[in-house]
């Protein structure tokens, strides 16, 4: 299962970043290969429906758990939508490699 | 030839409406009651509060058209999608999924020019409605009022806009507050715009940057200083520093403000505040001979 994980830069010492669709970078982890992949977000600067176009990239890359900060009602609506679960974390600080073990202890 | 005048401000709470509706009120005696006041402050528009005779003259809803894609034809191309500069339609090929997001759709049309199968038709959704008011002076009110929930402000000030009659003399735009589009559409087509500010650090902030936008715009403007006496000098340095033109200064008075606050504000104006609003008309009045 693909987790994907705002992050503030493309390292796993990064924070995460609180914004879905204003994100500087996706992380997406798979929790069977223990792989991380990190890519940049295309919607940054775009004018309005950040979140929306992010839900998309979300659903299209088939990943079924998001960690954000905080999920806008429209990105919201899309990821119930397709059952995607949102998870979020009030953590300024909290790195990308933090947040794996975490999910990681989870599924153990 | 119509003169169109902006009240507008950054900050909010300045006394745009105090302003307008005061200006509405003695540009009319002077002008033979051929002045229009037009309410732009459509998430809440409030200058009919403080004309106790205003009659309803007309009410008409103001729609706009969004797209609605029929997911028979739909080849999930996502060229409108493309197309879209506010990502108002998310497509979703592998699951077959379009849909349209009317809260960020700004009504372009540009997904049925893009569509190639047919697949997008449009339908209108209310956005708020237009109320123009007959009041015992002047040419009368007309507002904006946005419904609850729509984002779609800059539209409903357009489309308000429309019912504005050519025959005023002189027609006043109430803006509403801040420098962003809803602004923009308020001032766009004014000869003039009077600044609202407050002698404040929040008021003077908040005015250099519609001093920004209305030199982006090109538009002459003036000043007016209201609740003058409170806060500190820096607002008076700027003007003065700049150059800028001083209309008036409005003293605060907590008698005033509570007169507003209770909706009598054309009852007992103390002196100094009624000249302040004579000069200021004529001040506007030989500006717009000269125009």
């Amino acid at each position: 299962m693909k987790t994907l994980i705002t992050s503030n830069d493309q390292t796993l010492s990064s924070t995460m970043d609180k914004r879905l669709g204003r994100a500087h970078w996706f992380c997406i982890y798979d929790e069977e290969l223990k792989e991380s992949t990190f890519q940049i977000n295309p919607n940054i600067d775009s004018m309005g429906g950040a979140g929306t176009k992010t839900a998309e990239l979300i659903i299209e890359l088939g990943v079924k758990k998001v960690i954000s900060g905080h999920f806008g009602p429209k990105a919201k609506e899309m990821l119930e939508k397709f059952d995607i679960q949102m998870i979020e974390v009030d953590d300024d600080n909290i790195t990308i490699e933090e947040l794996i073990s975490r999910l990681n202890q989870h599924s153990n | 030839m119509t003169f169109k005048i902006a009240i507008a401000s950054g900050k909010g709470g300045t006394g745009k409406t105090t302003v307008s509706v005061n200006l509405y009120k003695c540009l009319s005696e002077k002008l033979n009651d051929n002045v229009q006041l037009i309410d732009c402050d459509a998430e809440e528009p409030n200058d009919f509060l403080f004309f106790k005779n205003a009659k309803i003259k007309q009410k008409e809803v103001i729609q706009q058209l969004v797209p609605k894609i029929d997911l028979q034809k739909c080849t999930f191309c996502e060229k409108c999608s493309e197309y879209c500069m506010f990502n108002a339609i998310p497509i979703i090929p592998s699951a077959k999924y379009a849909n349209v997001n009317t809260s960020l759709c700004h009504s372009c049309g540009a997904c049925s020019v893009a569509c190639q199968f047919d697949a997008i038709s449009e339908y209108p959704v209310e956005i708020g409605v237009m109320r123009s008011y007959l009041l015992p002076e002047g040419d009368g009110l007309i507002e904006g009022k946005l419904k609850i929930g729509s984002p779609m402000q800059t539209m409903v000030i357009k489309e308000t806009k429309k019912y504005v009659s050519d025959n005023s003399q002189i027609v006043l735009f109430d803006a509403p507050p801040g420098t962003s589009c809803p602004v923009v559409e308020t001032i766009t087509e004014c000869d003039y715009v009077i600044l609202v500010t407050e002698p404040t650090p929040f008021g003077l902030h908040d005015m250099k940057l519609m001093v920004e936008l209305l030199n982006e715009l090109e538009k002459p403007f003036g000043i007016i200083v209201n609740k003058a006496g409170l806060g500190d000098n820096e607002t008076h340095q700027y003007i003065e520093k700049e150059g800028f033109e001083l209309l008036g200064e409005i003293p605060f008075m907590k008698s005033y403000a509570s007169d507003y606050a209770n909706g009598n504000l054309f009852k007992n104006i103390p002196p100094e505040i009624e000249k302040t609003y004579n000069n200021i008309t004529k001040k506007i009045v030989s500006k717009m001979n000269l125009k």
